[in-house]
Order: C-alpha cells, then structure tokens, then sequence
C-alpha cells in the first residue's frame, strides 16, 4: 500500500514539476466534471474546446505563434474539487481557467479565483466561463477576474418573453422547475417579466420538483393538464426535461414548451418524436441558423466525434475572443488579457458578440427555435440523429438582449 | 488503563507522528500536495469518528456526513456572522462550533435512531441522512442551495503569531493540531469505560444489558460524541475550502466516509487513517491521472471486501504478529514472488480499462494525463486489434501466472498462520 | 374528481413498476438477509441488455432473455462474490453490493457510453389505450400494469404452491434442517440472488423505455426500494406491494396537491409565522421527501414494517 501511495505521489510531483517549465504554449486548464453523472456534459465541452482551439487558434497561426491547448481538469461537479482542481492547474503553470458545469461549482471557483488573485497579485489567474447562467456572476458576485460568454438566465428569459409578448394565443402559463437556485432564478424571472409584458396571461400554476429525483412526471403533466395551460416554461435540463416532455406526450398534453437546454447534450435523442412541435428553445445558435462556417465546423465536429453532438456555438466564440485578447495585448499575462477582452466586439458568424465592460456579460444574437420534422429545406439537419431538427421561430438581436446590470465591479 | 495510555513507546509514536506531519511542507512543496495533505487531514478526523460508530460500537451508519455537514454549515455561518470582527485565533477555534453542532445534531438524531442496533439502525439513519440531504436544497437561506455558502477565512487586521490562515501551508498547519488533539481524543475515549462499553454492546449487546448497562444509552451517548468529531471535521472543512455545500451532508459523503474506514480496517484505531491516506490519494491523484478512477476504485474496493475484510490495518497487524513471531522471515520470499505476476495481471488489467476509456471518449489525452497514450508515448490506433489483444495477452500470462504462484503463497500462509496461531486453536 | 381519478391512476401505475422493482429486493433481503444495495444496478443492467437486444431483434425477445441474462449475472455475482463475502458476515456482504454498484454503473459506462441510449417502446404498443377526461393512457403504462402483476401472482404461486417455492421457504428458515434432508442450501440462495435480480432485469426491460435508459438510472431508484422493503415488512411480498402502491399514490397525490405546509398546519389550528421558509414550502415540494419519512416513522413505531412477520 505504502509503496502505491509513495508512487501515485511520486508521479503527480513529476507531473506538477513538467507543467511549472517553460510555456510552449497558452494552456488554459478546462475544470468540468469528466466522472461521474455529469461527466457526459464535461466530455463534451472539452472536445468542443480541443477543436475549436486547433481549426480556429492554431490552424490559423495561434496565439503570438504559440498553439493554445486545454487541459482537462476532472472537477466531479462538486464545488470543493472545483477548488481542489484549480489549485492542481495553478500548481501545473496554468493562468487561464474555463468552467461551464453548475452555478455551484462556478461560485465556488469566482470565489476561489478571486482570494487567490488577493493573495497572490503576481500570479493571477482569470476564469472563462462558458455554460454557468445564474445572474449574480454578473451581478453582486460579479468580479474583474471572471468573464461569461453565455446569456444569464434573465437575458434569456428576456428574450424568451419578448417572444411570448407577440403569441396572442398564449392566455395560461405554468412554470416547472428543478428546486435549486437555477429553477428559482427562472421562475422568479418568468413571473416578473411576464406581469410587466402581458398582463392577460395568467400564471396557472408553479412547481419545485427535486433536481435529478423524479421518475415518473405523469402527476406534474396531470397537474398542467388540469390547471389548462397552453404554455409551459422550464428551465429543466438533462433527463428531467427529457423525462418531463416524455410524460407530456403520453398524457396528450399539447402546452409548448419553452426550455433553455432542449437542444443537445442527449436530450433530443431521449425525447425523440415526444418533442415534436411542442418543445421550443432558446440559444445562441442551432444546426438550422444559417452559418456557413460553424455549420460545416459542427459537420466536421459531428463526424469526428460519434456520439457527441457540437452544440456550444459559444465555445467557439470565447476561444477566438480570447486568443484574440491575448494577441491585441501581445501578452498572456491575465491582467492585460482581461483588459483587451473587455468591450470586445467580436463578428461571429451569427453577427456581433460583444463584451460589456461595466460586468463582464457577452451580449449576442440568440434565437427561439421549435422542434419539428427535419425536411431538408428550412430544417436542414436533424439534431443528435433523431430525424427531428430546430427551426427558427424567432432571432432576438444583440441589442435586445441586453438587460442592465447590479455589478459593482472592483478593479484592481 | 492509564499506564497504558501514557506508556513511553506510545508517546514516541503519537509525537514522531504530529513531528513528521508538521515537517512534511518543509519536504512537499508544492501547493498541490499540501492540498492533498489537508483533505487526508480532515478525512482522518472524519473517518475516525466514523468508526466511533461502526468499530467501536458495531452500529452501521448511512448518514453519518449529516453530522459533517452540519458541523461544516455552522462553521461558515459563524465566521460569516463573526465577519471583520474577529481574528485568527477566533479562526483557528471555529472547528469546536463545528463540533458542538455536530453534537447537537447528534442529540437529536440520536435519540431517534439508536433506539435499535442493526439493520434498523442502517435503515433509519439511511431515511434521516435522505431526509436531511433534501432539505438542505429546500432551505437556501440556511444552506446555500446548490451554490453553497461562502467564507473567507482570513479575517481580521493583524496576524496571530505570524498566521493569518491566508496561505494553504498556515491552514495545513492549523489542521495538523486539530487533526492531532482530535486523534488523542478519540483513543483516549476507547480507553476510557464508556469506549469499553461500547465494545461490548457491539460484541454482545444482550450480555452487557445483563451485567446492567443500558445499550440504547451507550449506543447514544457514542453518537453524541461521534457526531461532535464528525462535526470538527466538517469545520475543518468549511475553513479548508472556504466553501460548503450541499453535498457535504449527502448520501455520497456517507459512502464514502464508510468506504474510507472499511478499507483502513474498522477493527484497528488507526485503520480509517490509513484508509483516509489511502482513498484520498487514489480520489484525487489517480482521478487526475484517468477517468477510470470510478472503476479501479470500486474494484479495489470488492478485493478488498473478499480479500482482506479487516481492511489495510489487519494486513499490517498480522505481518507485525508474523515478525514477532519471527515467522515473517518464511512469507517474505512469497511476497517478493508474487509481486511480479500480480504487476504483470495490473499492468494488463489497467491497459485494457484505459483502451477501453480511450475508445469511448473517442479522443484519447482527454484527461490531465490519459496514461494510456501520453506517458507511453506511443500512439494507438484503438481501432486496430493490435493494442488490445496486447493487453489482453497480458492480462491472461498475468492471470494464469498470479493464479499458480498466488496458490503456493496461499499455502506457505495458511500454514505460516497455523503455526502462529497454532496453540491457540 | 377527473383529477382524483387521473392522478390514482397514475399513482398505481406508478406504484406498480416500483413493485416490480422491489419485489426481488424483498425476496433476497428477506430470504437471504442481504441488503442489496447493488439491486437497482440490475434493473439497469436490465434496461441496457434489453436496448441491446432490441438493437438486434426488437423488443419481444429482449423481455425475455434480458431478464435471464440479468439473473446469470446475478447468480455469478453471488457464487463467486457474495458468498465469499458471506463469511465476513453482513456488513462484509452489504459492502460487496455497495462497490458492485459503483462497479456496475462504471461498467455501463464503459460499454454504451455516458450518454442515455435510444431505447425505444416497441410501435406495437406505442399509443393510447383509452382516453379519460380528455387525458391519454398510454398502452405502454397498461403493459407495465399487466407485467407487475403477473408478476406477483406467479411468484406467489411458486412461493406457496410449488414444491421448489416450499423448499426456498424452507431453506430460509431452517437451512441446516433443510440441508439434512439432502437439499443443496448454497444453490437455493444462488437461485433465489439470481431470481430475484432477474426480477429487477425485468423491471429494467420494462422500465428502461417507459422512463429513459441512462447510466444515472441506477442511482435514481436506488434508495426508494429500500423505502419499500423496509415499509412494507421484511419477508413479505404482499407487504411491499401495498407499500408500492402507498407509496406511489402518496408521490402522486403530493404532487397534486399545490398546499403549502402552512395550511396544513393551519388545518390542525396552529399558525405559522409568515414568511418563513417552511412555511411556504408545498407539499409539491415535499414530495420526494415523504416516502423517507414514511420510512423513519415505520422504524420508529412498527420496526417490522407493514405486513412483516419479524424485525429485522
């Protein structure tokens, strides 16, 4: 035992010694879970970063000359790795982190970037984050040291009740959720805006379900049914959506359903035919939007790696944005890669991302889809090989997309 | 019994060890270990007091991080509510807050589930450690839903004698002390007649109600002072990591802490430090280095379980009977010929799982350091049948080979061990 | 009332897949006195066998062997691991099952991935049964209702009308009388571990498209048939039938009921203070948690469950 121990130890010191050398690279450390329940969702960011760094950064000269690389750093999903990880990437020379996976683990890593950059200012360190959507990042928590290349829940539930403003037909609305801060942050969202933009719709009903517990939906989709919405709103994602919208089509509940995380990561496959026409979502892109170069990226994407379907447009997006920081700052120095990538304006290929500066918030184009038959025409490609496809409903501007922000930003 | 507490030999160990504890960061360096260093910390603590509970008193626990937690929780809140106000040293007691909620929470979960020894209790606290897991995501305000509560643990303008608790090395040190005083703590109690006690109603719960103990109040009163170990430990934690959450009072956490003290050995003082040593490095290091950590952990866990039930301790206690004996002498030829089959069988087994973790992410080099292609450097075509009829190959000469000199090894010891155990059977 | 009658309907349903789940868990803890904590893995092993099968010849065949391949599995796991395991007594065996489920569910993922698998409920009873109060009832859920019990009623009448269910019954009770008169006791636990986990592989056949085939599937259910077991009464399969039901209509009708836990108390005449957040807790809410403190209120006032004949 003693003698495994001492080797295990002996090779992560080895390890921790190859990384503190020199940097023939800009290496940015990926903290996501690769293990455990979540480790699907992980994976599949850290391809997407792998290829989008090698055909965007280093197929296209890199970085300053050097090649960007990611790292992946297996956080288990849990807020203490996470920290566990980042002191093992700081260890290792990295400066960069990225982390997308669980508001939880998010705070706990903008907490622990930011002590770390207090008590050590020579060797700061600056957080990516892609995927994490609770508001406060950008707002009370919000911090020089974090950037967001995702729309936060209440810009997406902006734009997704802009929409609902113009569909007259929507009279009842009922908002389902998963009981933690994520599903609050979107009911309470929901509720506030729809009062403020369509003062006849009435909100019919709100539930709290527990996250990852519920098998059978059936009561909840009998509990919808009989409250009479025509619309449901939910942030649910993973299994409890797909399990949710599953129940709805056994039960012959015909509401639309408005969702942040339909769209890929195995949803489509496990709901199927279920969704059809009834299952809308909101995001920064889809297969059908008419991208020439991110489509035959996602083509490419989704031909080398089976199974794993190319869904984060904004993958893409923050590694040019940031090689792009580094290269304008001729530096991969932390401080100055933050204040290049500070009000950046960035032309992807679905129009104009842009950084605002006062909290660190991308703004972009988002688009409302609905999930239909793919046809080969307006549903071009199918997603996750379902034979079903996005079509777009509806393209929310960058501008309209912005919401103001409570961020009280300390700058060093 | 107090003689044997304070013996000499015992007082060289228990401060060889808080020495060589205490100077290991002069040695490790690097940040990375020293994190490493302060989890096996906190895990000892926590694992220790798990075996309070199982060791000690024979009662099996699926609960026991509600106590963890909980301790964890009242830690953050009140250095969040002590907030600029206070300074290391109330810092460095906030653990005993921990504790003390621990204990609280012992008081009251306690007396519900040790009513009954056995399944029921396993079953009850299952139920109570479910139910305590869900609230914690129904009371944000209270735990932070899943996002946790916070802290910063440097607080206060000066430093305490030189600490301030900000660098990791200050918190290593501070976890050191409390790791320590718990520890003593611990064993003194299973010298005391309340730790013997506990002993006999795991041994014979029937017999000692006879002699006229009251087992449901032992079996209490061990809870109590479980859950306040538990509850330090958490504290510890909550100033660790300067974060807490949910899942440090979940059913994951209670696996583990009962993973940790199995695989130590229940029957051993120091068998859940040993395990806490063991499985935190396997978590964390081998985790670094393969997703497959999952797997190689639960099949180290199954051989464990059918191999060496009494865990690392027991393997340790018998060879030490062996060398007393002067019997070791006779095994030690068998060890060192078994070693190479058994590391041809790993070296195998290991390069099958990684292939096959490989072929499923698709992209080998997806982790920190996938050892499969990056440390042998070579490049792989898991399409081909080459890399895998290798391992294969491996795997069955290590098979065969483990199983022919494994079977003389089981022989010399059966009869190594008839002799050292021979008059007394 | 439409809503009564949907939501009992859904409640049973409900209840009766959680039957066919526990029903094997119930025979092995009782009869064997195994906690198995590794049983929902082989409802799981059962659901990935099925989708594999169904990948090659359709559904129909995989009901049945699925199961089979899931009870071989299971004899194995306790020929060659339980009942070395056994020697080290209970907690030794319980331990084995708790690493075989980390084991099983990182086996899963290693053969058909991280992501759930396309397994899909056979077009032939894809549909609706009948339609109440404008609600659908899927032929599917009729299915499973048809199967759960089925399944009870052949159990039973192997248990208590066959010669080989008298001698398990037999075996559990007595095994040194048993092994006296010639029976092979060590083969009779084998089968009863296989049994019942092919039970939980058929479950898993059944389950598996109804909900949706993903490695975290395991988990999901892995602690609630303990709830039932235990609820139900050790060594009782009509125990933890009634526990199945009660348990799935007290999950369907908490659902349904969009009280909060203030009125609940103020049903009984005491105020809450306003505002707090238990008081504005639903039952909705509350409802995965309930079966739990069914479970801890059980062992509290009835240790030996609903209809057990002993404690455990």
């Amino acid at each position: 035992m003693t003698q495994s121990t001492f080797r295990s130890l002996a090779l992560a010191a080895s390890l921790a010694l190859m990384g503190g050398g020199a940097y023939a690279q800009v290496r940015i450390a990926y903290i996501d879970p690769l293990s455990g329940p979540f480790a699907n969702v992980g994976e599949a960011g850290l391809k997407g970063f792998k290829e989008a760094a090698e055909i965007l950064v280093n197929q296209k000269g890199g970085i300053m000359g050097q090649k960007l690389e990611f790292t992946g750093f297996d956080n288990k999903g849990s807020p203490q790795e996470t920290q566990i990880q980042l002191k093992a990437a700081i260890d290792q020379g990295f400066r960069f982190v990225t982390l997308g996976n669980g508001s939880g683990a998010a705070h706990s890593l903008i907490d622990a970037v930011n002590k770390w950059n207090a008590r050590n200012p020579d060797k700061t360190v600056l957080f990516f984050n892609y995927a994490a959507v609770d508001p406060t990042l950008t707002g009370e928590k919000c911090s020089f040291w974090h950037f967001r290349f995702d729309a936060n829940t209440e810009m997406k539930m902006e734009a997704i009740t802009n929409f609902m403003e113009n569909d007259k037909k929507i009279k009842k609305v009922f908002i389902i959720g998963q009981d933690y801060a994520h599903g609050h942050q979107v009911a309470k969202a929901a509720k506030e805006m729809l009062a403020k933009k369509r003062k006849d719709v009435k909100i019919v009903g709100e539930d709290l379900h527990p996250i990852g517990r519920v098998k059978d939906f059936a009561p909840y989709i009998a509990k919808i049914k009989a409250s009479g919405a025509d619309t449901v709103i939910t942030g649910n994602w993973g299994n409890d959506l797909s399990l949710l919208i599953k129940a709805a089509k056994d039960a012959g509940l015909k509401s639309r359903f408005y969702t942040y995380y339909a769209g890929g990561l195995g949803t489509p496959q496990a709901m199927g035919a279920a969704g059809e026409n009834q299952v809308l979502q909101l995001t920064e892109w889809h297969m059908n939007v008419p991208t020439k170069n991110t489509e035959k990226f996602a083509l490419d994407f989704n031909k080398k790696y089976p199974g794993v379907w190319f869904y984060y447009l904004r993958v893409n997006n923050m590694v040019q944005m940031v090689a792009q920081a580094m290269n304008t700052a001729k530096s991969t120095d932390p401080k100055a890669v933050a204040l290049a990538l500070e009000d950046m304006r960035f032309q992807v290929d679905t129009g104009e991302v842009w950084m605002r500066k006062s909290d660190h918030q991308a703004m972009q184009p988002l688009y409302i889809s609905i999930f239909s038959k793919a046809d080969g025409k307006t549903v071009k490609h199918d997603s996750e090989g379902t034979g079903y496809g996005w079509k777009t409903l509806a393209t929310i501007s960058q501008r309209d997309s912005q919401l103001p922000t409570a961020c009280i930003m300390e700058r060093p | 019994m107090s003689p044997a507490i304070l013996n000499r030999g015992r007082l060289a160990v228990w401060g060889g060890c808080l020495a060589l504890a205490l100077a290991l960061p002069l040695v490790l360096k690097s940040g990375f270990i020293i994190s490493l260093l302060c989890q096996i910390g906190i895990m000892a603590v926590f694992s220790l007091s798990y075996n309070m509970l199982l060791g000690q008193t024979g009662l099996l626990s699926f609960g026991h991080a509600v106590y963890y937690g909980l301790g964890a929780f009242a830690t953050m809140h009140l250095l969040n509510a002590i907030g600029k106000g206070g300074g290391p040293l109330t810092t460095a007691l906030l653990p005993l807050a921990g504790g003390l909620a621990g204990m609280v929470a012992g008081v009251v979960l306690g007396y519900v589930t040790t009513r009954k020894a056995g399944t029921t209790f396993a079953m009850i606290t299952l139920g109570i450690g479910e139910l305590v897991a869900a609230c914690s995501l129904m009371f944000p305000a209270v735990f932070g839903g899943e996002g946790g509560v916070s802290g910063n643990r440097v607080v206060g303008k000066e430093a305490f004698l030189g600490f301030t608790w900000g660098p990791q090395v200050e918190m290593y040190g501070l976890i050191v002390l409390w790791a320590f005083a718990c520890t003593v703590a611990m064993f003194a109690l299973t010298q005391t007649p309340l730790g013997r006690m506990a002993n006999a109603v795991r041994d014979n719960p029937e017999r000692a109600e006879f002699v006229g103990y009251d087992t449901e109040r032992v079996r209490f009163l061990m809870v109590i002072l479980s859950g306040f170990f538990a509850g330090i430990a958490g504290g510890l934690s909550a100033l660790n990591y300067e974060i807490v959450t949910a899942e440090t009072l979940n059913a994951h956490t209670s696996g583990i802490v009962l993973l940790i003290a199995f695989v130590g050995g229940i029957g051993f003082f120091y068998g859940p430090i040993i395990g806490a040593i063991l499985v935190t490095v396997m978590q964390i290091v081998i985790g670094g280095m393969t997703h497959a950590w999952l797997l190689y952990f639960g099949l180290f866990f199954l051989f464990m379980v059918l191999v060496a039930p009494g865990g690392i301790a027991s393997l340790i206690a018998v060879q030490r009977n062996l060398w007393q004996a002067g019997l070791l002498g006779r095994m030690l030829p068998h060890y060192l010929a078994v070693t190479p089959p058994v590391l041809v069988l790993l070296t195998g087994l290991v390069g099958l799982i990684e292939l096959g973790y490989a072929l499923l992410s698709g992209d080998a080099g997806v982790g920190a350091g996938d050892t499969a292609t990056r440390v042998l450097g070579m490049q792989l075509h898991l399409g081909a049948p080459g890399p895998w009829l290798t391992a294969l190959a491996i795997t069955g000469i290590g098979l065969i080979l483990t199983r022919w000199i494994g079977g003389r090894l089981g022989v010399a010891w059966n009869a190594t061990l008839a002799t050292l155990y021979g008059d007394k059977a | 009332m439409e809503f009564v009658v949907i939501s009992l309907l859904n409640g049973i349903t409900y209840g009766l897949l959680l039957f066919m789940l526990s029903s094997g868990l119930t025979l092995i803890f009782s009869m064997m006195g195994i906690l198995n904590f590794a049983h929902a893995s082989f409802y799981m092993l059962g659901a990935y066998f099925a989708y594999q099968i169904s990948t090659w010849t359709g559904f129909w065949p995989g009901l049945i062997v699925a199961p089979l391949l899931v009870g071989a599995v299971g004899a194995l796991v306790e020929r060659y691991g339980l009942r070395r395991a056994h020697r080290y007594g209970h907690v030794a065996e319980l331990l084995f099952t708790f690493g075989l489920a980390f084991v099983v569910e990182e086996l899963v993922h290693l053969i058909w991935g991280k992501t759930s698998v396309d397994y899909k409920i056979p077009a032939e009873l894809d549909g609706t049964l009948f339609s109440l109060f404008d609600t659908d009832f899927p032929i599917y859920k009729g299915f499973m209702m048809l199967v759960s019990v089925g399944m009870l009623v052949a159990l039973y009448a192997l248990l208590t009308r066959t010669r080989i269910g008298l001698i398990i019954q037999a075996a559990l009770t007595k095994p040194d009388m048993v092994e006296a008169l010639g029976h092979n006791v060590p083969r009779i636990f084998m089968l009863v571990f296989g049994g019942g986990t092919a039970l939980a592989g058929l479950a898993g056949v059944i389950g598996g498209n109804a909900f949706i085939t993903e490695p975290g599937m395991a988990a999901a259910v892995g602690s609630i048939v303990f709830v039932i077991v235990v609820v139900g009464g050790l060594g009782s399969l009509g125990g933890a039938f009634i526990a199945s039901l009660l348990i799935g209509c007290i999950q369907t009708f908490s659902v349904a009921l969009s009280i909060s836990i203030t009125d609940v108390f103020a049903l009984v005449g005491i105020a809450l203070p306003e505002g707090s957040q238990v008081a504005r807790l639903t039952i909705t809410q509350l409802a995965p948690v309930l079966p739990y403190l069914l479970m801890v209120a059980i062992l509290i006032f009835r240790p030996r469950g609903l209809m057990g004949s002993r404690e455990s």
